[in-house]
């Protein structure tokens, strides 16, 4: 019945606001502020770049030539017939990127600077500006020149707006190619990562196998190193020089085959967290209903467990799919040739300056991630009804066949992830792979390779550790404000889409946006730029939605008469949130911590276009190190990054431990 | 009748009203939640809002609690306006289903988190505290943390914790609804007592009409969003003013009757009956309590009195302290019939299955609504 019923006319009542309700408001609409500044105006900011050309505008400007006597000028002439006159510039020539420059003195072909011939110039409108040197001039009055500073002067070149740098993307087969290359990786590596990770959770979940702990630890590992170290572990394998590389039969591991395997490698442990939480809800009674119905063990698997488990697999899927198309890292240590969409980002823009075809490239690698995300936030919601209160846990019962079996798969992978990280170490301390395998600690002398030395090592445990507890305090502070405050809808529902953006945001992307947003002179926030500031503003906002999600489960579980029974004993909600609420949420609190801290350590995309020479880091020295040829030295850091991330879980679960075992008293009965 | 009415009720005329909510509404988008909802409330009574689920009852606590705004009207407590005050500026304490302990503070401290902050010595709040534990009767679990107690002493807790600082209306959301039986049966007694010797304005929201009979100094009986009716629990249950109550409060035989030149007629029989008021020839139903159908006698009667129905026992079940009857009437078309017989009165007929027995409607318990749609 959707008849509207009557209610008498008037205004709708509205409870006055109390200091709590401010206070709530007001830190919602700093931590929307916060997000609006560094993610949606960057992004905004790069969507518009991408539609910019530059080009120059000959037809603005007028010239005055004087004879051999420097007094007496000739007639005006545009710049556009003194091109056409020498020829010097074609139509192609006045495509330009923002930092073009052209001589004027170029259109002039029998120009010399030691000449005692004058020069005269003005604009036709006030939008032609000129460069003498470094300064502007912009004047629709003759000014007069000797030849030697119209040497100097050069024109900027104009904006003008349309798809002009699309159309010319797509038209470039190189550029274009990319887009299947792209593709083509994140397809297969996600087709074989989601079967070996999905075997790896069923064994771990469905069998009584032995070694689990080990297991879930070793599938783990890739974590917390970044995704360049199975290039590096690779190359030591398969390369020119790799132990193994007939086993390629002339193939080489420079290119899409290893791309693919590091892209396994470390997408692993993702697509395992996903489909393991998804075969754990699985509810004992319904294979007691299969095996009261006489169903085979195959019957079973494939219509019991696949289905329970189906959206967990579909999500496993496009996570792999958007971490691989997204990667940057492994492409530039292994893919050689094969250009992918990442790279080109990244030589667009820091080897040919061309910020412009860098926004467009970064446009459309966001059309798949952006895509992804909302196919995965789908899928995750009706993951979430799946779940029933009543549910009894699965219990495996021991078979010794199957449990052989699963051992077997497990192992194999282990093996495989094992022998990455061990190569890694190996390299990382042998004098020179693979002819000198004598030990040495001679790659740990960063400070004698390029890439910023031990500096950059202790400038990522400074930015991890920063963005751990500043990025844990936002994040938890957003989502307890979203979650906690009653009314304000259509804000809290900005909030929430605002929140959940940077998961579909590749760091690539963010971190060209932010080039463009903070290099701006005219932005109050340029400042920020080159500092450490901005590397943990965009660590935190790259990794927020996850923080985020973390937070808001922790707080729907809390009992959300807690607010109104504080407020009705007049007790401010601060009071409320800093007695109950966080002493609650310790473990998410200190996981949001982990999860930044590992992430801040390891990522290498967002940052390799922000970091400056004082803020170099181990990650970015790992990259670059590999680029100058230092392989065994990038071995060595990738493997200070793996120590790092290992002592921060250590102390995370020591910590998660006592904090536990002293706050946490009421959890056991 | 007066004796079994509390004193408190009696002198209510003389009392001033304490809450006054006044043309209430209440939508969600279309749905209308609450429709012009009036009510006095005096100062130290005990209210129980009583319905179905979804009949607005808690929509109407929540109201008065400022977690939920009314739309239209206003509400009014202790002579101020709070129609528009937020929760942190009412004068309320609150009791939740769910009892919204702090899981991670002891009891001590939950009862003292609102007693803190408020400039009291901390003497002052031990000493409080201690008071309180006694008054609900759980002096030794200061130190336990709520998930070391059972429902019924964590009830007792969020109760404690509600009264700590002397609000002058205590709110009651289904407090006992998670318990099981035996426990909410002595729980519900205690919490009247405290009531009684705290004589703190109460509002209780249930679903369980055998709760708010017990608890209730008055009943606010809720349908559809609107009150069916106010009373005392024995007014509620004698006199129901719609055929809803008396169906939601207590059981009720439904009788499909015709009301005629003032008259009541059954089937043949006729129904003297204490009720005026329904037009000329209108279509009524006539609803009486089983355990006010008196057995008169056996067999059939030849000459039909009136208020006197011939009915046979289909079915009798023992429910310990009297019989449970079925019984079936020629005069009723298909409808059965549903009575309580003491022990006394079945022994005295000779009752059994398959009887023939002429029953007894008695004129002031037959009551007259229009007739159910």
């Amino acid at each position: 019945m959707a008849v509207t019923e009557w209610i008498p006319s008037g205004r709708e009542t509205r409870l006055r606001m109390d200091g709590d309700g401010l206070i709530k408001r007001g830190f919602m609409l700093v931590i929307a502020l916060y997000l609006i500044v560094t993610l949606a105006l960057p992004l905004y900011t790069m969507l518009s770049k991408s539609f910019v050309t530059y080009s120059f505008d000959l037809s603005e400007f007028e010239l005055q030539v004087s004879d051999a006597s420097g007094a007496n000028f000739g007639p005006a002439v545009s710049l556009v017939d003194l091109n056409t006159r020498s020829g010097r510039f074609t139509p192609q020539d006045m495509k330009t990127n923002s930092d073009g420059r052209m001589a004027v003195a170029e259109l002039l072909p029998d120009f010399s600077f030691r000449s005692p011939v004058r020069y005269r110039m003005r604009a036709v409108d006030d939008r032609g500006t000129w460069l003498v040197g470094l300064d502007r001039v912009s004047s629709r009055d003759w000014l007069e020149y000797d030849s030697n500073t119209l040497r100097r002067i050069t024109l900027r070149p104009v904006p003008s707006y349309g798809i002009q740098n699309y159309v010319s993307y797509f038209s470039n087969p190189a550029l274009f190619q990319s887009i299947w290359n792209s593709l083509f990786i994140a397809v297969v590596s996600t087709a074989l990562t989601v079967p070996f990770a999905f075997g790896f959770a069923y064994a771990l979940h469905r069998s009584c196998m032995p070694f689990k702990g080990a297991m879930k630890l070793i599938a783990t590992m890739p974590i917390l190193v970044p995704s360049l170290l199975p290039g590096i572990a690779l190359i030591y394998l398969f390369g020119n020089q790799g132990l193994l590389k007939d086993l390629l039969m002339g193939q080489s591991i420079y290119g899409p085959l290893g791309i693919v395997i590091g892209s396994v490698f470390f997408t692993f442990p993702h697509a395992l967290i996903i489909i393991s939480t998804a075969l754990a809800i699985a509810d004992q009674r319904h294979y007691e209903a299969a095996e009261s119905l006489r169903a085979s063990r195959w019957r079973t698997f494939w219509t019991v467990t696949v289905p329970g488990a189906r959206y967990g697999l579909i999500s496993a899927m496009f996570v792999t799919f958007t971490l691989v198309v997204t990667d940057f890292g492994l492409p530039k240590v292994i893919g050689g040739q094969f250009s992918v969409l990442a790279i080109d980002i990244y030589k667009q823009v820091i080897g040919q300056q061309n910020f412009e075809m860098g926004a467009v490239v970064s446009v459309v690698l966001l059309v798949p991630a952006i895509l992804a995300f909302f196919v995965d936030r789908q899928v995750q919601k009706k993951q979430v009804s799946l779940l029933s209160a009543r549910a009894v846990p699965f219990e495996p019962k021991p078979n010794r066949r199957f449990d052989a079996l699963c051992l077997a798969w497990c192992g194999l992978i282990a093996a495989f992830i094992l022998t990455m990280m061990g190569v890694c170490q190996l390299a990382a301390v042998v004098k020179f792979w693979p002819y000198d395998m004598s030990l040495t600690l001679g790659n740990f002398a960063f400070n004698k390779m390029d890439g910023g030395g031990w500096t950059a090592y202790w400038n990522s445990i400074w930015l991890s550790a920063l963005t751990a507890v500043a990025g844990t305090a936002i994040v938890f502070c957003g989502a307890y404000m979203v979650e906690k405050t009653d009314g304000f809808r259509l804000g809290r529902s900005l909030f929430q889409f605002l929140a959940m953006l940077p998961m579909a945001i590749p760091g690539m992307v963010l971190g060209l946006a932010y080039i463009f947003f903070f290099n701006n002179p005219d932005n109050p926030l340029h400042g920020l730029y080159g500092t450490m500031a901005i590397l943990v503003i965009s660590t935190v906002t790259h990794f927020y939605t996850v923080g985020h999600l973390t937070a808001l489960t922790a707080l729907k579980q809390i009992d959300a008469e807690f607010e109104p029974v504080a407020a009705s004993m007049r007790q401010p909600f601060y009071r409320l949130f800093a007695r109950v609420t966080v002493p609650i949420c310790l473990p998410s609190i200190l996981d949001i911590m982990i999860y930044l801290f590992v992430n801040a350590m390891t990522t290498v995309s967002a940052m390799v276009f922000l970091y400056s020479t004082h803020t170099a880091l181990a990650s970015i020295a790992v990259l670059n190190m590999d680029d100058a040829g230092d392989i065994a030295p990038a071995a060595a850091m990738g493997m200070m990054i793996f120590y790092t991330n290992v002592a921060a879980r250590l102390l995370h679960a020591l910590v998660s431990r006592r904090l536990l075992a002293s706050t946490q008293a009421w959890r056991t009965r | 009748m007066n004796a079994i009415i509390p004193n408190s009720l009696q002198s209510a005329a003389l009392r001033t009203s304490y809450l006054d909510i006044e043309n209430v509404w209440k939508a969600y988008g279309n749905f209308v939640a609450l429709r012009d909802i009036s009510l006095s409330i005096q100062q130290g009574e005990f209210i129980c809002f009583l319905g179905p689920s979804g009949c607005g009852k808690t929509t109407l606590l929540r109201a008065i609690a400022g977690l939920d705004p009314q739309s239209r009207g206003s509400i009014r407590q202790a002579g101020r306006d709070i129609s528009n005050l937020p929760a942190s500026q009412r004068d309320y304490g609150i009791v939740f289903q769910s009892y919204a302990l702090f899981p991670n503070l002891t009891v001590a401290a939950n009862i003292a988190f609102g007693l803190e902050n408020t400039g009291r010595p901390w003497d002052e709040i031990k000493s409080r505290v201690k008071e309180l534990l006694e008054l609900v009767g759980l002096p030794d679990k200061a130190l336990s943390y709520p998930s070391q107690l059972s429902g019924g002493q964590q009830q007792r807790i969020a109760l404690a914790r509600a009264i700590a600082i002397n609000p002058g209306l205590l709110l009651l959301d289904e407090p006992l609804s998670a318990l099981d039986a035996k426990v909410r049966v002595h729980l519900r007694h205690e919490i009247k007592e405290l009531q009684r010797k705290l004589q703190v304005t109460t509002i209780m929201v249930t679903h369980d009409q055998e709760e708010a009979l017990a608890m209730a100094d008055r009943i606010v009986v809720m349908n559809h969003g609107v009150i069916e009716q106010v009373g005392t629990p024995i007014d509620v249950y004698r006199h129901p003013a719609s055929l809803f109550v008396a169906n939601f409060i207590g059981e009720t035989n439904r009788i499909k009757a015709h009301f005629s030149r003032g008259i009541v007629t059954i089937g043949r029989t006729l129904l003297e009956t204490t009720v005026t008021g329904f037009a000329d020839e209108a279509d009524v139903t006539v609803a009486v309590r089983p355990e006010d159908i008196l057995p008169h006698a056996r067999g059939h009667e030849q000459l039909a009195q009136p208020n006197h129905l011939p009915v046979t026992i289909t079915a009798m079940e023992f429910l310990g302290s009297f019989w449970r009857v079925h019984l079936r009437s020629t005069e009723l078309g298909g409808t059965p019939l549903v009575a309580n017989f003491s022990m006394n009165a079945v022994r005295r007929f000779s009752l059994a299955e398959g009887e023939d027995l002429t029953v007894e409607l008695p004129a002031d318990r037959v009551l007259v609504f229009p007739a159910a749609r």
